[in-house]
């Protein structure tokens, strides 16, 4: 074989062990022998600490840490407090960056102010395929005015001052993109929580798991209705805080009604794991958020408050309307997830 | 001196392999079981979609060792899309460009005009043997569209196309294909309006509709096992390209020569050729306006690795990792990135890529029209393009492999008005 041909087809074993990335331990050991393998063959005995196995030198000791994941950061102390009290948490999200990185800060403090407990401080993206057209609007026009990376972490800077947990719900490539490291450490030193990242699977989390953990931020993975018991096992042994469970197979925005599905996907969770469990998507308002709160730990609303804001933009009724309408909603909100129905 | 050779080389065709025939090899072991072709591909897609690739995987390996779908499939390729395809040596185009020998794998003559049909006709087998009813599909020019369209009528499921909306006016006659084909549609208004919107409205589909849905990619990308798939199913052109060249000229070609937008036609007539360490395999990225303008869709290039529909690989993108709209003349190399196969294939050194820019693709045209009478695609005028210069750097005793993917007949419109040749402009050519 020639030198190019060589590095084409024997480079993926030595990747697969060597490199910062390399997936899974096993990949590299037993390639396959025709262009797939069977699926079930993918993931034998999965540990959080294959990740470390995995992921080189760089990675000192983090399989105790991605273990411990779920009784470390401060999102534990969020639920622990409301469980106390009788109720869920209300987890509320909006994008920076709309309709300006400063009025973005408002409209989060606004809702904090109102009764959201933790903020997901979203990072908008040129290509949101996990969300609705609400959200697609907001996160459109948040590039269109120029917000950066850099303007997210300030953001979230901003709402840890709160003393609410903060949250990014980020797509995977800007944190690629950013560099893993660097995102992790700088968010870290703007006070924030962790992340949530719809797009990375847990085959390909290990390098993120690495920095989050050094640092103490929570890594918040998805499981769906359509996860196989042995996925959410998977998930929910490297995610922290809480387990973010989807209600229905769909994008992001508000339904008129959640997704039935979404109390089976919940038991199934707590039938392996002990983390809390938020339910999100379609939950619009006080009513429903007491619905999920019946069953679950937490309560996720985004395209709603979102819609609040941009309806306010639409109607040209300005920021400060906005911000009534984030505070309205978000106390409707809390004293839903007050009174389990 | 005849024009062309095409009657002589396509009956001496020697039977070709079955189309999903896998010579042993170890190249065989790429993607690895996740589908990392080294640090590319992957899936990067939302846990709900995660079942429905393992499902898939799980029905493409069990379809590939089962030699009743492996017979179905190459009746079909036989008896409906018209394989295999002649390869057509270019005597008057190489005379014209004064190099080696030039040879045209020609998938514009396969049915629907591309070599789209190949991909389409088994993923359609698959979701019907999925029980699935509904097929999705994404497309930029309108090729994949409508092939789609077409594999779906003829095996009765129901057929969704997305495509951007400013492509739906770039592409009326294909838009009107697909709907006399009996597909539905949906011009997509998110984003930039091209194909990498498509895409993302395709998935935000897919994910809800998941259960009954199957969402047919029409290049070698996407979360795995696309890539892999899609490669598998175009792999047919380079099996048969390989014996054609054999039989006709008694060597391997020197070089093959591509177009790549997502890189199914190139995947697919490289593929077979890669354990062939002579052979070089060359990739021809748009290069729209030109490199330097920044307005082009040369991906590898002009990009860097990152993370994208599902696959990590080389794109267009900003320093805080937005997706940077592309450019192309050609709607269906207008995206701005590339397969993760070609990532890796570029990496490694086994494959190279260059850029054509818009003019030099439009030139190519042209000249394939004027010498061969083959009006080709815009999307494979780039590869014709880049192979004259390959041609001229290897010299006479060279062979030089191209792949003719698509006919220009959906490109009249635009390389009407390239040339200033439309009656209503007086019928002057401006550049011809």
């Amino acid at each position: 074989m020639t030198a190019p041909l060589r590095r084409y087809v024997r480079e993926i074993t030595v990747t697969r062990q060597n490199e910062p990335g390399a997936r899974q331990a096993g990949a590299g050991e037993r390639p396959a022998t025709g262009a797939l393998t069977d699926s079930s063959d993918r993931h034998p005995d999965r540990h959080p600490d294959k990740h470390a196995d995995t992921d080189g030198p760089s990675r000192p000791g983090d399989g105790q840490q991605v273990q411990a994941q779920g009784t470390r950061g401060r999102l534990a102390d969020t639920f622990a407090a409301a469980r106390k009290e009788g109720r869920s948490v209300l987890v509320g999200y909006l994008p920076a960056g709309y309709p300006t990185v400063d009025g973005g800060i408002a409209a989060m403090r606004a809702m904090v102010e109102a009764g959201v407990d933790v903020v997901e401080v979203g990072l908008p993206y040129s290509d949101p395929t996990i969300d609705g057209p609400v959200i697609q609007e907001a996160v459109d026009a948040a590039l269109r005015g120029g917000v950066t990376t850099a303007d997210v972490l300030r953001t979230v800077e901003a709402v840890a001052e709160t003393g609410a947990p903060a949250l990014v719900m980020t797509y995977w490539n800007p944190v690629e993109r950013y560099g893993v490291e660097r995102f992790a450490a700088d968010l870290a030193a703007a006070g924030g929580a962790g992340t949530i990242t719809p797009d990375l699977p847990p085959e390909e989390a290990g390098p993120w798991l690495a920095a989050a953990g050094a640092r103490d931020l929570d890594s918040v993975f998805l499981v769906a209705p359509s996860s196989t018991d042995e996925r959410i096992r998977m998930v929910t042994e490297i995610t922290g805080g809480f387990v973010y469970a989807a209600s229905l197979m769909g994008v992001t925005g508000a339904r008129q009604s959640v997704g039935a599905a979404a109390e089976g996907l919940v038991k199934r969770v707590r039938a392996v794991t002990d983390l809390p469990v938020s339910v999100g998507l379609g939950v619009r308002d006080g009513g429903q958020a007491a619905t999920v709160a019946a069953f679950a730990d937490g309560v996720i609303v985004g395209s709603a408050l979102v819609g609040a804001l941009l309806d306010a933009e639409r109607s040209g009724s300005g920021l400060s309307a906005g911000l009534d309408g984030i505070r309205t909603l978000t106390a409707e909100l809390a004293a839903g997830v007050r009174r389990p129905a | 001196m005849s024009a062309s050779s095409a009657g002589a080389t396509g009956t001496t065709v020697p039977p070709v392999p079955p189309s999903l025939d896998a010579e042993p090899g170890a190249w065989e072991s790429v993607p690895d079981a996740l589908g990392h072709f080294g640090p590319f591909g992957g899936r990067f897609v939302p846990e709900a979609l995660m079942a429905a690739l393992d499902e898939l995987s799980a029905a493409y390996e069990q379809a590939r060792a089962d030699p009743a779908f492996v017979a179905e499939l190459d009746g079909l390729l036989a008896s409906y899309a018209g394989r295999p395809t002649p390869v057509t040596e270019a005597l008057r185009l190489a005379e014209h460009i004064g190099g080696a020998r030039l040879l045209l794998k020609r998938e514009d003559l396969a049915h629907t005009g591309s070599h789209k049909i190949n991909n389409v006709l088994g993923q359609c087998l698959l979701t019907r043997r999925m029980g699935k009813t509904r097929v999705i599909a994404e497309t930029g020019a309108g090729q994949h569209g409508v092939a789609t369209a077409t594999a779906c009528a003829l095996l009765g499921l129901e057929c969704v196309v997305y495509m951007g909306e400013e492509d739906t006016r770039r592409q009326a006659l294909n838009v009107a294909r697909m709907r006399l084909l009996g597909a539905e549609v949906i011009p997509v208004t998110s984003g930039s309006r091209t194909l990498k919107d498509a895409i993302n409205e395709a998935l935000r589909d897919w994910v809800a509709t998941v259960e009954r849905t199957h969402y047919c990619i029409g290049s070698v990308m996407g979360p795995h096992p696309f890539p892999m798939l899609v490669r598998d199913f175009q792999r047919i052109i380079g099996v048969e390209a390989r014996e054609q060249v054999l039989a006709l000229t008694g060597k391997l070609p020197d070089a093959v020569v591509a177009c790549v937008g997502g890189g199914s036609n190139a995947m697919g007539i490289f593929h077979r050729f890669i354990p062939d360490a002579s052979v070089r395999l060359i990739g021809c990225e748009a290069g729209g306006d030109g490199l330097a303008t920044g307005r082009h869709a040369a991906a590898i290039a002009g990009g860097s690795s990152g993370v994208l529909h599902g696959m990590r690989s080389y794109f267009l993108q900003d320093d805080d990792g937005q997706t940077k709209v592309s450019h192309s003349i050609s709607a269906g190399l207008d995206y701005p990135g590339i397969g993760p196969e070609h990532s890796w294939l570029h990496d490694t050194g086994r494959a190279s890529y260059r850029v054509v820019d818009d003019a030099a693709a439009m030139d190519a045209l042209a000249l394939v029209a004027k010498t061969e009478g083959i009006l080709v695609a815009i999307e494979s005028a780039h590869a014709f393009a880049g192979a004259f210069d390959v041609a001229r750097e290897l010299g006479p005793d060279a062979t030089v492999l191209i792949s003719c993917s698509g006919r220009g007949d959906k490109d009249v419109d635009t390389a009407a008005r390239w040339f200033g040749v439309l009656p209503a402009d007086g019928g002057e050519p401006a550049h011809g």
